[in-house]
């Protein structure tokens, strides 16, 4: 499917000047370009199963892996602040518009959480940008560092780059905020029915208790699996977040291999987060399974 | 039917969603008619003019109306909606019902494949995909639809599975009638209900989805107008015109919030317990 693509990237590079024809050829031939699809197709999975991307079509003409190193932890640094964020936060909103279900606490977060729903994230950035960076002039709009920043004293880098990641992280944390709270809420709504409640209530229990202790650590077991399912979208929300505050992560790096037609790059890439799903949703999975023994399979049969 | 319209009507918030949903429709039909600028027409002497009586939502960088260009930008929401929409679930509900129906290696390999697909974060494979196409309004409908069947397929097995072991369903197999016969005529019409509310929550997903790579600008190309592509522009005049920024966002906003209310208004109606079948898992179609 890769090269069913209109034009390859090497007649980027050429044009039509017949003097270059000479230097497309070599290039297809360097790029594995010339031979047939299923072969280029079979050498490519073949150097994957070696984490081998190939070469970037960029000028540069660097490994891919290479490219990638160097975006991954941008990226991962901002994924696990902003699950960490959208954890702190919605947890506490979703048990408290729970335990007071149709209060006007509940009715707010829940008109919250359809606004959330709805809001696209790349405009609420750009209303960010405007608002703090033009108008406010309070943060900066995008990158994640002062370009002097180098000469800046030490507090005063910290500061800097904390600053850079305000903006982003409160864009990609507001849509999944909704999300979240809206399920702790629906989670919570459902344990606290259940009869073991009531009976540690009646066994005259300090309702903060009931609720901390009993209540909590049962509704929090379909937030992992959530968790796990949710990944995927926050991976791919940073692609917007990341062209917009233009923070070289992932996100940016695909779509400026897009912008370029820089297959290997966009291949690699695509095999690198699809990688980290499915290790995010192992993960998922056996925490799961800590919190809750019951589905721990196979080491004692059934019980 | 009778049920399902009472509980439906009490549900205020449905309804308003559902009265905005219409309107936006005949807005998108009506829009030659009510735009009062010619929306592709630049005015070199009303360059980003702020909003006033004869531009009522301003005017973007080469003097075009942004109200018109809304107005006409809501025909690809909608057109972009509905048509992705509707591939994805003419999949989804093709392999559904085959793996609902039929069990066994169809099934696993059906599952197999949707697990597949989940792998992919959304955005990313909607930009590789792309990355290799020629971008056209066409070519964006037909890969949003590609990569959103999944949620639909899960549903419409997880409806198979139930009623497959129904007994009307039971009888018509007794008396000898086709597999196609008894998907079709008999399982597909007593799964409709939610399909349809996935398919009302689906058009938002996809409204946001379009927006965000017009956004980026790999989704409908210049000139044709959409909300995203107005924002995209309005990203390069961010210092100076706010009104290109807010107002399509805007649109967005009310679109999509109105298609969910709806959405959520109808499975609520049909079924309180849908909620978890037809929730949105992951929500945002990214």
């Amino acid at each position: 499917m890769i090269h069913l693509a209109p034009g390859d990237p090497t007649e980027l590079a050429g044009a039509e000047d017949p003097a270059l024809r000479q230097s497309v050829e070599q290039m297809r031939k360097l790029y594995g370009l010339d031979q047939p699809l299923h072969m280029q197709y079979l050498n490519w999975l073949k150097r994957v199963v070696f984490l081998d991307f190939g070469r970037s079509f960029q000028p540069d003409g660097r490994p891919v892996l290479d490219k990638i190193k160097e975006r991954l932890p941008v990226t991962l640094l901002l994924n696990l602040i902003e699950m960490l964020i959208i954890l702190l936060i919605a947890i506490p909103i979703g048990v408290r518009s729970a335990t007071h279900q149709y209060s006007a606490f509940d009715k707010v977060t829940t008109l919250f959480v359809f606004i959330g729903f709805a809001t696209p994230d790349f405009w609420l950035a750009v209303l960010l940008q405007i608002l703090f960076g033009v108008h406010l002039g309070w943060l900066p709009m995008s990158q994640l560092r002062h370009p002097m920043w180098e000469y800046l004293p030490f507090w005063r880098q910290q500061w800097d780059f904390a600053s850079h990641l305000i903006l982003p992280i409160a864009v990609a944390t507001f849509g999944g905020l909704a999300g979240f709270s809206r399920y702790m809420r629906q989670s919570m709504l459902e344990v606290i029915r259940q009869d073991y409640i009531q009976s540690a209530r009646a066994k005259g229990l300090d309702e903060r208790k009931v609720i901390g202790k009993h209540a909590l650590r049962n509704a929090l077991m379909p937030i992992v699996t959530i968790l796990g399912l949710s990944l995927p979208g926050l991976i791919g929300g940073s692609v917007i977040v990341e062209t917009i505050f233009a923070i070289p992560g992932m996100g940016l790096l695909m779509v400026q291999s897009v912008f370029a037609r820089d297959y290997p790059v966009i291949m690699g890439n695509l095999v690198i987060v699809s990688t980290l799903t499915l290790v995010a949703n192992l993960i998922a999975d056996l925490t799961y399974s800590l919190v809750d023994p019951r589905i721990r399979v196979g080491r004692r049969g059934r019980r | 039917m009778h049920a399902f319209w009472r509980a439906f009507v009490r549900n205020k918030l449905a309804i308003v969603g559902g009265v905005v949903v219409a309107s936006l429709v005949a807005i998108a039909a009506l829009a030659p008619v009510l735009a009062p600028w010619d929306p592709h027409r630049p005015d070199v002497r009303r360059i980003l003019e702020p909003p006033s009586s004869s531009h009522w939502l301003g005017t973007d960088q080469i003097g075009r109306d942004v109200l018109s260009r809304m107005l006409y930008g809501s025909r690809v929401s909608l057109a972009v909606g509905f048509v992705s929409v509707g591939i994805a679930t003419a999949i989804g509900i093709l392999l559904g019902a085959a793996a609902g129906y039929h069990g066994g290696w169809v099934d696993g390999s059906v599952m197999r494949l949707v697990d597949l697909m989940l792998v992919f974060p959304r955005f990313f494979l909607l930009l590789a995909v792309l990355a290799f196409l020629t971008p056209s309004i066409w070519t964006i409908m037909a890969v949003i639809g590609l990569t959103g069947w999944m949620g639909v397929a899960r549903l419409v097995r997880a409806e198979f599975l139930a009623l497959k072991e129904r007994e009307f369903v039971l009888w018509s197999q007794s008396i000898g009638a086709s597999a196609t016969r008894i998907i079709w005529r008999h399982i597909l019409p007593n799964a409709m209900g939610p399909i349809l509310v996935a398919m009302t929550l689906g058009i938002p997903a996809a409204i946001l989805t379009e927006s965000g790579l017009s956004f980026l600008g790999l989704g409908v190309r210049p000139p044709y107008a959409t909300w995203g592509n107005i924002l995209n522009e309005g990203r390069d005049a961010i210092e100076l015109a706010w009104w290109q920024s807010l107002y399509p966002g805007m649109a967005i906003l009310i679109t999509v919030l109105s298609y969910n209310l709806l959405g959520e208004g109808i499975r609520d109606a049909l079924d309180p317990r849908l909620r978890q079948s037809v929730g949105r898992f992951g929500g945002r179609g990214r």
